[in-house]
């Protein structure tokens, strides 16, 4: 058989690439189940940990059980809407008129107190950044925040990820005495010890900074009026 | 059997992908920040190089020559996607670290430059040691590479403090710089350097 000519050319070129797409389908429909697993749990473990409920990916099942006694969605007036919390997408959300928005809720049951975790999402430097914000029953009060993001600096801009950076948020208010919603400031160059809406830029990490900053108040603007309604 | 040892040896020294052919420079800057990352990413190119040498080796008499790079590059882009999947099921955290740069193993020159210039000619079983020894040699470098930034730039070895803290007290500081690929490249040249003055075979006049 002729291997150089056109015709055998063509053939070997097609059969090659049946071979590999049907393999490959195979492969990523068998694995699939088991990366959305994960997905899901990591997912559980970032809104846990928002709590301060430290425990591992496969911890996080159980643990999610036990302490998110309910879910529910809201739009930006503030009213309770169908849906299922903890399947929004929120980059597709984000793409929405914020009146069309689905905005989950979380609500936890720790020591007895409750919590509500709402998830952040939006732009770093080089690709998503995203995070839980757990505010205590005033809905104003941080109780604890945790960010994580695709593709920052490492050492920089993806030093947000880490607890020195996010532990400075816990007891920070985004509402001022006037009610309005000031969300939370990063101060570049470090914050004023006595504001109670500041806390300390990375060194380095400016832009990812100012993106979070961005990306937490565009995030809480949807949920300002149900915050105001259920704390009077 | 000499020969077929040196296809183990040499890319380790003398013909080593990264610090002689300067091949694969990419990734050996981009991921060696950390040691795990460094291993993880070192083992999937062994695989994939490995695998896609054995096989090119196995159709080399069928392959067209016209379509033979098209060949090669579905190949290693298959076995990659396996390799990325299979990460993302079993080793979740890894392969977020990894993230882009699984994919880019498909670019990664030293693969490419195997299956073109020895699983093409060869049988698959001297094809099989080639493409081990040279992704053993990148791996070697990369290790190495990783093992300093890691060490100078957070003062950790696979995530654990190795740097005592009274050291730190006395006014030691991890280098920021150490971080940043550029870093990569000085220490890639570095080693290059101490080789070079090391292995008389490679010394020039």
């Amino acid at each position: 058989m002729n291997v150089q000519s056109n015709s055998y050319t063509f053939i070997y070129a097609s059969v090659m690439v049946l071979i590999v797409a049907a393999t490959l389908a195979f492969t990523a429909t068998q694995l699939q189940p088991i990366q959305q697993a994960n997905i899901e749990k990591e997912k559980k473990q970032n809104i846990l940990t928002s709590v301060g409920i430290e425990c591992s990916r496969d911890e996080a099942v159980d643990k999610y059980k036990e302490y998110i006694t309910s879910t529910y969605v809201i739009n930006s007036k503030g009213e309770a809407i169908d849906g299922e919390a903890f399947n929004i997408k929120l980059a597709e959300e984000n793409r929405k008129e914020i009146e069309e928005r689905q905005l989950p809720i979380y609500k936890c049951n720790k020591d007895g107190k409750n919590f509500y975790i709402i998830p952040v999402r939006g732009k770093g430097l080089w690709g998503p950044i995203w995070g839980y914000i757990a505010l205590e029953g005033d809905y104003s009060t941080i109780f604890g925040i945790v960010f994580d993001h695709k593709a920052e600096t490492p050492g920089l801009g993806a030093e947000i990820a880490t607890g020195w950076f996010q532990a400075p948020f816990k007891g920070k208010k985004i509402f001022d005495e006037a009610g309005k919603l000031v969300s939370i400031v990063i101060a570049k160059g470090g914050a004023d010890p006595n504001s109670l809406h500041e806390v300390d830029a990375i060194s380095g990490g400016t832009i990812t900074c100012k993106k979070l900053e961005k990306t937490l108040f565009e995030s809480l603007i949807p949920y300002e009026s149900y915050f105001k309604k259920n704390n009077k | 059997m000499a020969k077929l040892k040196n296809l183990l040896t040499d890319p380790m020294n003398l013909n080593n992908p990264i610090t002689i052919q300067v091949l694969g420079i990419c990734s050996a800057l981009a991921i060696t920040v950390k040691l795990e990352p460094a291993v993880v990413m070192s083992i999937s190119v062994l695989f994939v190089m490995a695998m896609a040498n054995v096989i090119i080796s196995l159709l080399r008499n069928t392959i067209p020559t016209r379509i033979r790079i098209i060949v090669q590059l579905v190949v290693i882009a298959f076995l990659v996607i396996i390799v990325d999947q299979v990460l993302k099921a079993f080793l979740y955290d890894v392969s977020k670290q990894l993230s882009v740069f699984v994919g880019l193993i498909i670019t990664n020159c030293i693969i490419m430059g195997r299956l073109e210039a020895f699983a093409l000619g060869n049988k698959p079983f001297p094809a099989f040691l080639d493409g081990l020894g040279n992704s053993a040699g990148y791996g070697v470098i990369l290790i190495a590479v990783a093992f300093i930034r890691e060490l100078l730039g957070f003062g950790t070895i696979w995530g654990f403090k190795v740097i005592p803290q009274p050291v730190y007290d006395f006014g030691y500081s991890d280098n920021g710089l150490m971080i940043l690929p550029p870093m990569a490249l000085i220490v890639v040249g570095v080693i290059i350097w101490i080789q070079r003055s090391k292995t008389k075979e490679l010394i020039e006049n």
